[in-house]
């Protein structure tokens, strides 16, 4: 047992004696859920939006003023068509469009309801609720403003339409892909990397020339890289929820169960792959090319597993990212509990024991 | 402890080791003699359990390699001939590491260690990566000791290793000697042998010659000549050209003739042809062999 803690002490050494490593195991995750994350967010300084004006009254005029006054919008006046408007939709030349109808300020005054129709390119999910979400607010400003001077409460109704993407969907599926992608990327390729290395610096050789035995060599090296992957879980949840406001719904202990299972899976696979290598290049390669494209098609985070055609869905049935993916959104988004995702628990665990069998028995207490 | 031993490498394309028999006696310093190729490493991963040899059999201390290899791996000590400590790892650490898996303390068998350890403990602290060659190799040394082996198998641990250095880690390897250690070692320094109980001249994957530095030295069959002159490319050329000559070949600034003919008059009649090529400054004598000159003649054999 004491073999044992040295040999994980050892690998702790290693991880923080080499900036290269820490820079792979602590910088991937963070740069790309902040990359993820303000590519999708981050735009809502400076959009381009359209304000189309029928009414020119009192009324649309001081709204309008309100939303040239924030710092958020790149304001374009035209009394564009709806074809016209669409149009800029399509060619990406705006975000958000808002369209006062004629009569604006007489159907406010008379009728005491108005209308507003608010439309918002929805392909970029999270930019479109955020600009959706502050012309709501501007608006419900200039009623609540409304309301103190007059004794007959105004309505102003804003009609929100969601072009392209109208549930939405993407603006909280990234989080869950970006987390099996990077537990993929970082424990595959940390594991395989740091085995094939001890065969390159021929350290291996004098590992197996003791009476310390292979499996626990494995199971040595395996130890510090689920705790640094568990780290590094803590890293992505924790800029999720406070960085992207993606709060997690299911419960944490069920996350981090489950997230413990994949990286084991990932772990394994990083096994396996470092005992058919005998370069840390190779391995690297490997890793990057064999689980990054993968997980990058076959999860469904960035493209839907539903649309592809039935052969490459049966070939993502065999990628634990996939399920893994399945599983965090659920838990984390959706906020079910086990009993509704046991059968992808069941899936990746025989998948974790799979690959574990098969990378232990290839596992060589020889050289050759 | 090796019995008709053969490895071959990629399907039997290459022979690395061919049909190879030995038996080092327990507490013996035992050589392993020969240039780069000539099977040495093949020879020390089969007796340490990493390879696996395609005939033959072989034991360590009265275990068989490929059945029992688990017990081999318990009692001997293994420095590969490449620097295979942790480069990140400092000195203190890849002791206690190596220590620790190995299954003892560095307490426990530091008197062991203690003379080679005392010359590399005020870089304690260094990372073992940016040491010295040199300190690089004692440090290996005293890893590969640390459990107390029955046997320890040094494979070329001198490669590479200043001359000074070099000399100091024989002297180590024979005070390990005095504490009953086994010690098979390889090198490809002829002038190494002479260090060891026993050798073996080893080529291709054959053993050319097994016996002690002295006898092998005796058993030099002919006697060998070193001559010298001021040009002494023109003389081998010289020499070689003489129907006279058998052998000849430039061992630091002399070069080592054998003739065909053991007589003195032989000797007399290449000198006077030499000097009749204008040889007019040439010394000559009669040495006695040392085990290069023995390799390069069995080599030829």
């Amino acid at each position: 047992m004491k073999q044992f803690f040295t040999f994980v002490r050892k690998e702790f050494y290693h991880v923080f004696r080499d900036p290269k490593t820490l820079l792979m195991l602590f910088g991937i995750p963070v740069v790309q859920i902040v990359l993820f994350g303000f590519a999708l967010t981050n735009e809502i300084k400076n959009s381009k939006i359209v304000v189309a004006d029928y009414a020119h009254d009192n009324a649309s005029a001081e709204i309008i003023n309100k939303i040239k006054a924030s710092a958020y919008f790149d304001i374009q006046e035209s009394l564009m068509s709806h074809e016209q408007i669409e149009e800029a939709f399509r060619s990406g030349k705006i975000k958000l469009a808002v369209v006062f109808p004629a009569n604006f300020n007489n159907d406010l005054v008379h009728l005491n309801h108005a209308q507003i129709q608010v439309l918002a390119d929805a392909s970029d999910p999270n930019t479109a609720t955020a600009l959706t979400n502050y012309i709501s607010s501007i608006v419900n400003d200039y009623q609540m403003a409304l309301l103190k001077t007059q004794q007959i409460p105004y309505r102003i109704v804003p009609e929100f339409r969601m072009l392209y993407n109208p549930q939405l969907k993407g603006a909280t599926n990234f989080v869950p892909g970006v987390m099996s992608l990077v537990m993929m990327l970082v424990c595959v390729m940390m594991t395989a990397v740091s085995i094939v290395r001890e065969k390159e610096l021929g350290t291996m050789e004098i590992l197996l020339v003791s009476p310390f035995k292979p499996i626990l060599v494995v199971i040595s090296k395996a130890v510090p890289y689920l705790f640094l992957s568990l780290v590094n879980l803590t890293t992505i949840l924790l800029l999720s929820v406070f960085l992207l406001d993606l709060p997690i719904n299911g419960s944490i202990l069920l996350l981090y169960a489950e997230s413990s299972l994949f990286i084991l899976t990932c772990l394994a696979v990083g096994l396996l792959i470092s005992t058919k290598t005998d370069s840390q290049q190779a391995a690297m390669m490997m890793s990057l090319m064999g689980m990054m494209l993968p997980t990058l098609l076959f999860t469904g985070f960035l493209f839907p597993i539903e649309n592809m055609p039935w052969p490459l869905q049966a070939i993502s049935h065999f990628v634990p990212s996939r399920w893994y993916y399945i599983i965090v959104k659920s838990v984390m988004i959706k906020g079910l509990g086990i009993s509704q995702i046991w059968k992808e628990t069941l899936i990746l665990f025989g998948m974790m024991l799979f690959f574990l069998g098969v990378s232990i028995k290839s596992f060589k207490i020889r050289l050759a | 402890m090796l019995n008709h031993i053969t490895k071959t490498y990629n399907d039997g394309d290459i022979v690395a080791i061919d049909d190879f028999s030995l038996n080092v006696e327990k507490g013996e310093l035992f050589g392993l003699i020969g240039p780069d190729g000539a099977g040495k490493t093949s020879i020390f991963r089969i007796l340490t359990t990493l390879l696996l040899p395609d005939k033959g059999m072989a034991t360590v201390v009265g275990y068989d390699v490929v059945k029992e290899y688990n017990a081999i791996r318990g009692c001997v000590g293994y420095m590969p001939g490449r620097f295979s400590l942790y480069q990140d790892l400092s000195v203190e650490e890849n002791l206690t590491f190596f220590a620790t898996v190995f299954g003892t303390t560095i307490q426990e068998n530091y008197y062991l260690i203690k003379e080679i350890y005392e010359q590399i403990e005020p870089f304690k602290n260094r990372r073992a990566g940016k040491l010295s060659g040199g300190m690089k190799q004692k440090l290996a040394l005293c890893c590969a000791l640390i459990h107390k082996p029955e046997v320890l198998f040094l494979d070329e641990p001198t490669t590479g290793v200043d001359a000074v250095s070099r000399k100091e880690f024989w002297e180590m390897l024979k005070r390990l000697k005095a504490q009953g250690i086994t010690i098979l070692v390889s090198t490809p320094y002829m002038d190494e042998a002479t260090l060891c109980d026993r050798i073996a001249l080893m080529q291709a994957g054959k053993i050319l010659s097994l016996d002690t530095p002295d006898n092998i030295v005796k058993a030099y069959p002919v006697n060998l000549y070193a001559f010298k002159d001021e040009n002494i490319y023109t003389l081998q050329q010289n020499i070689l050209a003489n129907e006279l000559t058998e052998s000849c070949f430039p061992f630091g600034e002399n070069l080592h003739v054998t003739l065909k003919d053991e007589t003195d008059s032989s000797l007399q009649d290449l000198l006077k042809s030499l000097k009749e090529r204008g040889h007019e400054q040439i010394e000559h004598q009669k040495i006695t062999p040392v085990i290069e000159d023995c390799f390069i003649r069995l080599m030829k054999e």
